[in-house]
């Protein structure tokens, strides 16, 4: 994999520890999510009601939507509980210099 | 016990949550779904707000996209209508003469808008609002400058009230009881609804009924109970809903304003089972044998009967949570806020945002508020794990919930 598949998304000291923020990079609304120190990558905007998972809450490694409290694993964007059925796009995350890297391929 | 057939009777939220939890239990029997509309399972909230409006298609409100739906391979059967059970024989009547045996049956039958039967009741231009046709009739007649009546201040009154208001129509909301949504909200928050809806132009009548209703020169005419008359174009009558238990009540089934069942969803009838708007069963939150009309609950109580069916243990008790969009706001509730609760403010009552604790000895029961989703949801995890709470704390908005 070519280093140009890779876009910086954000410093990695901007994601507070089990937290998630709303980042864009490159036009996308992206959710970061760091859970114990490992950052996760998602799509922002939940499969079920239109509403920004990084106004949600995260417990472990799921993210809840603030809207209908559904439920997607962070890791790997599966729904985890109702009314959630469709996964949420999850993105391959590098950290280098301090920096959060996403790949969209 | 070997299950092979399960029938559904109600196509809503409730039944299509059964559908797709049979499904994804493993359930690889039979499902038959019967629905009296033409649609396939969709939620209903939206039809007060964003489809009342035309700001979002009846398509956004499906639980399932169509492939989605095809793939849980349920007998779906549109605008069709079960007429008698058989509880001895274990057959479901239809309307089309059609008999269709069952091992198991889930009633989620749901409920209709309750009607006026007042002089004019049946007028055209008078609604009421329970499904995506009505939301569609309704949402024609709400025109910039024309007038609405809505009669009954609880919460699809507001709710319309709010979506006729952003359109530009002149709205009147009548109540008969002395404060709006009286049944379900303490006293407090009712004065922030009405306050919410002055402050957009709502005119609000409180205490007053309407006796009549008559076609006039210039559209529609309602006489209040003290005599005055409101003129208006549209009617939109939101004075509750009935619950659809007629087919359980003619099966002998125990039924009390609803389907009775237990906290697994089970009827008087150990092969019938009921969830959603027209089950009534006692929530161990609200400590009363009761009907739980919600989103949450459709869904949930959908689910834990398709998974009782099939024989897994569950109890049905979720901390009962509801919310409402009117104008700019989301209000929140968790729980059953009741008169014998302590109060704790937290934020100031006369902003657009704040929370209200309900405690019971030293733990919070209940907590609503607009626009404070993110407090609240700090707030249900104090609640359901009955955390010992300060007061004073909770009323200091430098304290973070989410560290209590």
């Amino acid at each position: 994999m070519s280093d140009s598949q890779w876009t910086d998304a954000a410093p990695l000291d901007g994601v507070p520890t089990d937290d998630v923020i709303g980042v864009n990079v490159e036009g996308r609304d992206i959710a970061l999510y760091n859970v114990e120190g490992e950052i996760y990558a998602t799509d922002n905007i939940c499969t079920h009601g239109h509403a920004r998972l990084c106004e949600g809450f995260l417990e472990g490694h799921e993210i809840e939507c603030p809207l209908h409290q559904g439920r997607f694993d962070v890791r790997n964007g599966a729904p985890m509980c109702a009314p959630v059925t469709e996964a949420i796009r999850s993105y391959p995350v590098k950290i280098e210099a301090g920096r959060v890297f996403l790949s969209f391929a | 016990m070997s299950t092979e057939t399960i029938v559904i009777v109600g196509g809503g939220q409730a039944g299509g949550w059964a559908a797709q939890t049979l499904r994804a239990e493993g359930f690889k029997g039979r499902v038959v779904l019967i629905g009296d509309e033409a649609h396939r399972p969709y939620e209903r909230p939206p039809l007060s707000k964003a489809i009342l409006s035309g700001d979002a298609h009846a398509d956004t409100a499906y639980l399932q996209k169509p492939e989605a739906f095809d793939a849980l391979a349920v007998e779906w059967r549109p605008n069709a209508t079960a007429t008698a059970i058989d509880a001895t024989a274990k057959q479901l009547r239809l309307a089309d003469g059609e008999s269709l045996g069952y091992d198991k049956l889930i009633l989620c039958t749901g409920g209709r808008a309750r009607r006026l039967t007042i002089p004019g009741a049946d007028l055209p231009g008078v609604h009421t609002l329970r499904n995506l046709q009505d939301a569609a009739s309704l949402g024609a007649a709400l025109i910039a400058g024309k007038r609405l009546l809505v009669i009954g201040g609880g919460w699809i009154g507001l709710e319309v009230a709010a979506t006729a208001r952003k359109k530009g129509m002149e709205v009147t909301v009548v109540e008969a009881m002395s404060r709006l949504c009286e049944r379900t909200v303490p006293a407090g928050i009712s004065t922030y609804l009405q306050r919410l809806h002055r402050s957009h132009g709502v005119r609000i009548e409180l205490g007053a009924s309407v006796e009549r209703l008559a076609e006039a020169a210039n559209g529609l005419s309602a006489t209040l109970s003290d005599g005055r008359e409101i003129g208006c174009d549209t009617v939109l009558v939101g004075v509750g809903l009935i619950a659809n238990d007629e087919l359980a009540r003619a099966a002998g089934l125990a039924c009390d304003g609803g389907v009775c069942v237990d906290a697994q969803c089970r009827s008087s009838n150990a092969d019938i089972l009921a969830a959603g708007d027209v089950a009534v069963w006692h929530s161990e939150w609200a400590g009363r044998r009761m009907r739980l009309e919600s989103w949450q609950n459709a869904q949930e109580q959908g689910i834990a009967a398709a998974r009782s069916a099939l024989g897994t243990d569950v109890n049905h008790q979720p901390l009962p949570w509801f919310w409402s969009d009117q104008f700019d706001v989301n209000l929140q509730i968790y729980g059953m806020p009741a008169p014998q609760h302590e109060v704790v403010v937290r934020g100031d009552p006369d902003s657009n945002a704040f929370v209200m604790f309900f405690l019971d000895g030293d733990h919070v029961v209940a907590a609503l508020g607009p626009n404070s989703a993110r407090d609240l949801r700090f707030a249900r995890r104090l609640i359901e794990r009955r955390t010992s709470v300060d007061p004073a704390q909770l009323a200091d908005v430098q304290v973070a919930l989410a560290k209590l």
